[in-house]
């Protein structure tokens, strides 16, 4: 299967339709320049590789 | 001003009243508060009632309680009855007012403290600036000019600048520290779980503590004690029973294991920062240093996590209302809401994985240095800075070394580091969770030695 690049302004104004949130043009671009700043944060964590037994605990018990 | 514990000895032993004290305090706010926009609200009526209660209870032979007296004020996303709770935002000042106060509220008041009003921050704290487009912005009464650091940047600079001796606010990333760093006070964060949260709007709950702000290590370790204790409405409150740090204060801390975050915690800060904790290092005789591993990857995690959380928190108002949100905050909101959900759990699995390592770091050392923030106050309003050559966003940048710790509830003190003819800095105290006694001991050290102390300006 031919691997498509990715858009996030199309993702963004996707998710923004399925999640009912109004994009106003006035903040649209903003919103897509956050999303493409967390996108490349995410990353740093996505990329780590976690065994599958850890699993997420709310509290840091010592 | 005197500390805290200063003014309720004072009250106690009749030298002052307490109605003289809030009406100080009241003064002071009133003449200085209009340049420094740290209240919201002041609460004039109710702390001159309270005020006189306490001086009834003392004339009646009673002790009000070990903070008789004290005038406080509280962030503006602590419930106060009779108020609305704000939380920094134009659309909770809809809302009605608050039937009764947060637990953290109540116990202070409860110890003697007066309550005279809420405190500006960013809204929904979201920021680190405390520059809030519908309340203003807070100024840092070091130089106006400047950021008051934030979220919780009306708590930090009203103690700084002398309005009341003693403050409360949150920390999710950082919220805390980073403002007491700028300002120049002691900002204190016990571990998360540590101090109840009822009544307190949350923003991103994983991360969500309260904390206090203080002119000195007596201040802040009273208080702790005075907010301690199980809570059935704050779901994460800790069930432990409460650990009185005060007759421990002054115990020898000879036997605490001590180093200096190394790596991560040493770079992306101006020299200044690193010097301050070279500066409390050499206090304590401390050269080893120890390694937070992944660090860059926790504050990474704690990023998405906050993004998520906080926009689900107002996924409802974000739909309906998106104009009416702040707009330094408004588009981060509304990207935070559109993360996939394999991201948001990843970064939450990611942070058990990182507190199993750091549990083995503290088995090797008590208490870790670190520099609070990379740099020191900003200018409001500015938005970019260089840094080793590059050119970075300020916002969030301040949060660089707070947020890794924020991100597994680990207690952290601020203490400040004060520099002539320069602006005040913070280096951060880190222990393994429930072990604030250990960072408050090594604060009172420092502070007997001279090497930390609160500004009043």
């Amino acid at each position: 299967m031919r691997r498509e690049e990715f858009d996030v302004g199309v993702y963004v104004d996707q998710m923004a339709l399925l999640l009912d949130l109004q994009l106003r043009d006035e903040y649209r671009d903003g919103v897509v320049a956050n999303f493409e700043r967390i996108k490349a944060i995410a990353q740093l964590v996505n990329s780590f590789p976690l065994p599958e037994e850890v699993e997420a605990a709310p509290v840091f018990e010592p | 001003m005197n500390d805290a514990v200063s003014i309720a000895t004072a009250v106690r032993e009749g030298k002052v009243t307490a109605l003289e004290v809030t009406k100080t305090a009241l003064a002071q706010i009133a003449a200085r508060d209009r340049q420094l926009n740290c209240f919201t609200d002041v609460t004039i009526e109710t702390a001159l009632l309270d005020a006189a209660r306490i001086d009834r209870e003392i004339a009646q032979g009673n002790n009000p309680g070990s903070l008789a007296g004290v005038p406080f004020a509280v962030k503006n996303l602590f419930d106060i009855a009779g108020l609305t709770t704000l939380a920094g935002s134009k659309i909770n000042a809809e809302n009605p007012a608050a039937s009764q106060d947060a637990t953290a509220v109540v116990k202070l008041k409860q110890a003697g403290a007066v309550l005279v009003g809420a405190l500006n921050m960013d809204e929904y704290a979201y920021g680190f600036v405390t520059k809030n487009s519908h309340y203003g912005a807070t100024h840092n009464p070091h130089d106006l000019q400047r950021v008051a650091g934030g979220s919780s940047g009306g708590s930090a600079a009203a103690v700084a600048a002398g309005l009341v001796p003693l403050t409360l606010g949150s920390d999710t990333n950082g919220s805390i520290r980073v403002p007491a760093a700028l300002c120049g006070v002691f900002g204190f964060k016990p571990t998360y779980g540590r101090l109840s949260r009822a009544g307190v709007a949350l923003f991103s709950s994983s991360f969500d503590h309260i904390g206090s702000f203080a002119l000195s290590v007596q201040d802040i370790a009273t208080v702790f004690d005075v907010l301690q204790g199980e809570d059935d409405r704050d779901p994460i409150c800790t069930k432990r029973p409460a650990e009185l740090i005060l007759p421990q204060l002054n115990q020898d801390i000879s036997a605490i294991r001590i180093a200096i975050a190394g790596d991560y915690f040493t770079k992306g800060a101006e020299p200044e920062a690193l010097a301050a904790v070279q500066k409390v290092a050499d206090a304590l005789d401390i050269i080893e240093y120890v390694i937070i591993p992944e660090a860059h990857r926790a504050r990474a995690a704690a990023f998405v996590i906050t993004a998520s959380e906080g926009a689900n928190l107002h996924l409802d108002k974000l739909q309906s209302r998106p104009q009416d949100f702040d707009i330094a905050t408004r588009d981060r909101f509304l990207a935070g809401a559109l993360i996939p959900s394999s991201w948001y759990l990843q970064a939450q699995r990611f942070r058990r994985w990182y507190s199993d390592r750091i549990r083995e770091v503290f088995q090797n050392v008590d208490v870790i240095l670190a520099p609070t923030t990379p740099i020191s106050a900003p200018l409001i309003g500015q938005q970019t800075m260089i840094l080793d050559g590059e050119e970075i966003l300020v916002r969030p940048h301040l949060g660089l070394f707070t947020q890794p710790l924020s991100f597994i509830g680990l207690p952290v003190l601020s203490v400040p580091i004060q520099r002539q003819n320069a602006l005040p800095l913070g280096v951060q105290l880190i222990a393994a969770p429930y072990n604030e006694a250990l960072i408050l001991r090594i604060a009172a050290v420092l502070e007997v030695k001279g090497i930390v102390s609160a500004a009043v300006v």
